[in-house]
């Protein structure tokens, strides 16, 4: 089957791919300025106290060292994402009054080298007050628990409500009605650049950074108002990012520090965090407490649902409000729940702050509610499928008052894991496969940051060879953003990708634009795109129809780089000649198309949804506990597939990450102190525990979106943890509610279940 | 006090003096501006840093610079002839063997370590000739599947 796309769906190497095999691309992590100094950030080592004294000297007197920072040399704003809501930006970076979590930073050395800057951090002496500290978020909703911010009753730092339908009177008329609770742990993002910064503030004051990071834009404006700066004397540019996964758009203590620094000295400072800060003192997924009431018929029809939850917030507010809302949207997923209410509390403690995750609160809610969901199944005696069947989204669906889903592949994807499942012969003993269904947000439509821009924004510039510069403030953290716009860009104005080079992630020539979060650059950056080539392209249809002479009920097209009319494909010209003759037209200036997208009346979350459905296979070694991911295969629909290679890298890497969500990733803690900052402690998915990924594609098309597609980034996060819980239910009959399901959890169960069965 | 360090990199010879402490990786990214070699974790567990040092995957952050003397060392940049990509480069571009990029110098080096080593691995030996290598995007599948077709024959040595 020919494609009607010449470029969209192509097996394209990624834009900067050449650079990445052959180590030329070059990160923040790799930038070396003349005159630059190493930085160091000075953290706490207790969960909770007051800083008395903070004494720099003997540091500052340290040959090699040029400055040192406390608190005290910064304006004390206090930051947030949430910029509407003031009370919700709560976080100083530089302490000055007091500490709220182990790795809160206090003072920061600027050095001639790392060793020097490292030695220096020795030499300060910090006096504290320790307070008492608290750490569950159960006990810090306690009425006696230690207050971590002033005037936060009950450390309750949000709280969000959901509701339609009338839940008590629904469940009056189940017929069967289950309560279940669940926890749901840490994650690490565990990126392989650790957060860095170079910041560079000259005699003109200034600023100039390099970083890694998920939204320049978001850096520069957070910038602008820590440091009292008007936001365009701030140029952020992200380079090449080595990953992101919801850890980078935040101002983080590397960015901030290494300014504060810069600025004294007017030289620039070059901050890396270690692996170890990266663990203790970055944010992480949200912990979270779930209590979950399911009521269906004996059909298996699901009438309501309630949920109720309680996260670890960590010391900050960060992005976890984002999480606590979109884990309560996202536990009506991907159901037709005529009745549904969800109450979330987010609650301070004295740990590592808990923010964006890929996923953003939707591994949580699905973990549970897919493990929820089949415990029901099996109590109703309905098979998985066929309850997921019975109750899943569809096409034209709206979630009452909240969403309007337009595209639904949910069904086929059904469809296509009961074949599969059907295809597997007996399995040997102890080996289930579980499924677990899914769906996702491309892109959020809340403006908590309060931008006044368009939230995604691009620029076209066509230059006399007839080859094109893209700017957008798109950030590329790995996840091949570059790629797939610019083979928008391509297909849209009919050339060779090889015509378009991006220019992304830098404030200082790119509009603004919200960045890499929420799975949004697909559809948000890619309408942007579409619509700047769009423009661009119809600029150059003014002259091609003047210089064919064309009757004006013709439509004239681009295709592989010439213009032909539409009904007669075999009467065109080249594009490249009417570009030279376009610009030679305009008197010289070159042709710039202008294209924005932010999404209006789209409902509350998102403009468009994607969905699948994935089922794992286990086998258990019921003598020890200890299993394997054997296959995990996922039938997913993400609209027209822009870039294939991409989503199957997106698919794959999301199996690892949220594998190890289910399996093995941890942060356990002892009093606020993570006892695992290390990748040899840490565990995480290595390649010989990495099961076989199969995909099975369905065909879409969002309306929505650019060319038809939609997000494929996060919502594959949210399955596998699901499936592997019911999948080891299917293979030795035990459940296990917390996570991560790890072999001891197993074991335990199972010794349990053999007791039990003595015991009857 | 410094000491001197005579070794050869990518096939170029260099005689430099160095710290004792100095690490390997320090002394490829910082002396000799050979950044390809990333540093994910300055423990030795992630993988990123990985060189080949006469021919045997080593992890450049916990090799003393001192270590490499008299040793051929080769990085990312010296995979390439000129301006030809060595057949893993081009199998990984294929496959879309990386994502963010940052692990994939260590990734190509502790490949081509294995295919020096052993020519024709199977599937198992493949995935333990990288289990010392994290990647937090690709999943490590597309990197096995690169692997596997260099094995296969299907990307020839460049002329």
């Amino acid at each position: 089957m020919t494609s009607k796309f010449s470029v969209i769906g192509q097996r394209v190497h990624n834009v900067d791919g050449t650079e990445k095999v052959t180590g030329s691309a070059k990160y923040t992590f790799d930038v070396v300025l003349p005159n630059m100094l190493y930085g160091k950030v000075l953290r706490s080592p207790h969960p909770h106290a007051k800083i008395l004294k903070i004494d720099t000297s003997k540091a500052k007197k340290l040959i090699g060292v040029k400055a040192v920072v406390t608190g005290k040399d910064t304006l004390g704003h206090k930051q947030g994402i949430w910029r509407r809501f003031p009370e919700l930006c709560d976080e100083e970076i530089l302490c000055r009054e007091k500490v709220r979590y182990i790795g809160d930073p206090v003072a920061a050395v600027a050095a001639i080298d790392e060793d020097t800057a490292e030695e220096a951090l020795d030499l300060i002496e910090v006096e504290y007050d320790l307070l008492p500290a608290v750490f569950d978020p159960l006990e810090a909703i306690k009425e006696d628990a230690p207050q971590i911010h002033d005037g936060v009753e009950l450390n309750i730092n949000i709280n969000r409500h959901i509701e339609w339908g009338d839940v008590d009177e629904a469940f009056k008329k189940c017929d069967y009605i289950r309560e279940d609770q669940f926890k749901c742990s840490s994650q690490a993002h565990v990126c392989m650049e650790t957060h860095d910064a170079v910041a560079s503030f000259g005699h003109n004051g200034k600023l100039t950074v390099w970083t890694s990071s998920q939204s320049s834009y978001y850096i520069q404006r957070l910038y602008a108002d820590m440091l009292d700066m008007r936001e365009s004397d701030i140029r952020v540019m992200n380079r090449h990012t080595g990953g992101g996964f919801g850890s980078k758009f935040e101002l983080d203590s590397a960015q901030f520090c290494s300014a504060i620094l810069s600025q004294k000295l007017c030289q620039p400072v070059k901050i890396v965090l270690s692996r170890e800060e990266e663990f203790t003192a970055t944010k992480r997924r949200t912990p979270m407490y779930y209590f979950l009431k399911l009521g269906a018929k004996k059909d298996g029809t699901m009438l309501a649902k309630e949920a109720r939850v309680i996260t670890e917030g960590g010391a900050y507010t960060a992005m976890g409000a984002t999480a606590l809302y979109l884990t309560g949207f996202f536990s009506s997923f991907p159901y037709k729940y005529p009745n549904y209410r969800y109450d979330g509390y987010r609650v301070y403690t004295n740990t590592a702050v808990t923010s964006a995750m890929r996923g953003f609160g939707a591994p949580q809610s699905t973990f549970v509610g897919e493990s929820q969901i089949d415990m029901m199944a099996d109590d109703l005696g309905i098979d998985p499928i066929e309850i997921r069947r019975k109750n899943g989204m569809t096409p034209n669906y709206e979630v009452p008052g909240q969403a309007f889903i337009q595209s639904c592949g949910l069904h086929q994807c059904l469809d296509k894991i009961e074949e599969h499942i059907k295809k597997q012969d007996k399995l040997p003993a102890n080996h289930g496969i579980g499924v677990s269904a899914y769906g996702f947000m491309s892109g959020g439509i809340f403006n908590w940051f309060n931008t006044p821009y368009a939230f995604s924004a691009a620029v076209v510039r066509i230059n006399i060879d007839g080859k094109v510069d893209l700017y957008t403030g798109a950030c590329d953290i790995g996840q091949g953003s570059n790629t797939t716009l610019s083979m928008i860009c391509a297909e849209e104005l009919g050339i060779k990708l090889e015509d378009v080079r991006i220019f992304s992630g830098d404030t200082g020539i790119c509009p603004p634009d919200l960045g890499a979060w929420g799975s949004r650059e697909t559809l948000m950056n890619g309408n942007a795109v579409k619509r700047a080539a769009a423009d661009a392209k119809s600029q150059i249809m003014e002259f091609a129809a003047a210089k064919m002479g064309v009757n004006i009920v013709y439509d004239l097209d681009i295709k592989d780089g010439r213009i032909h009319l539409v009904d007669r494909p075999e009467r065109g010209v080249s594009y490249y000649d009417i570009v030279k003759e376009a610009i030679r037209g305009k008197d010289g200036v070159a042709i710039m198309g202008r294209g924005h997208y932010t999404p209006h009346r789209k409902g509350m979350i998102s403009p468009a949804y994607s969905f699948g459905v994935q089922a794992a296979e286990v086998a258990v070694d019921v003598e020890t506990g200890r299993y394997k991911l054997v296959n995990v295969t996922t039938a997913h629909e993400s609209g027209t597939v822009v870039n294939p290679l991409g989503i199957e890298g997106q698919l794959e890497g999301a199996i690892m990450m949220a594998g190890g969500y289910g399996f093995c990733e941890d942060q356990p803690m002892d009093d606020g102190k993570i006892l695992n900052p290390s990748i040899a402690d840490y565990k995480l998915i290595r390649s010989l525990d990495m099961p076989e990924t199969d995909i099975l594609e369905i065909d879409t098309y969002e309306p929505e979106g650019p060319f038809g597609a939609k997000e494929a980034g996060e919502g594959l996060t949210n399955p596998t943890a699901g499936a592997i819980g019911n999948a080891i239910y299917k293979a030795v009959g035990v459940r296990i509610n917390d996570l991560p399901i790890t072999p001891e959890k197993v074991f335990k169960a199972l010794r349990e279940k053999e007791k039990n069965k003595k015991a009857k | 006090m410094k000491k001197e360090l005579k070794f050869k990199v990518n096939g170029q010879p260099y005689d430099l003096f160095v710290k004792p402490k100095t690490l390997l990786s320090e002394v490829l990214r910082d002396e000799l501006g050979l950044t390809g070699t990333k540093r994910g974790c300055n423990s030795s567990s992630c993988g990123a840093c990985t060189v080949m040092l006469n021919g045997m995957s080593v992890k450049s952050c916990s090799v003393l610079a001192l270590q490499a003397n008299g040793s051929e060392v080769v990085t990312v940049e010296g995979l390439a002839k000129g301006n030809k990509l060595s057949p893993l480069q081009r199998a990984f571009l294929d496959h879309g063997s990386y994502q963010c990029g940052f692990c994939t110098p260590g990734m190509l080096m502790s490949s081509t370590a294995l295919l020096t080593e052993n020519p024709k691995p199977t599937k198992e030996e493949i995935k333990e000739g990288i289990d010392g290598n994290i990647c937090r995007c690709t999943g490590y599948n597309s990197i096995i599947r690169a692997v596997t077709a260099v094995v296969k024959g299907e990307y020839k040595e460049a002329k």
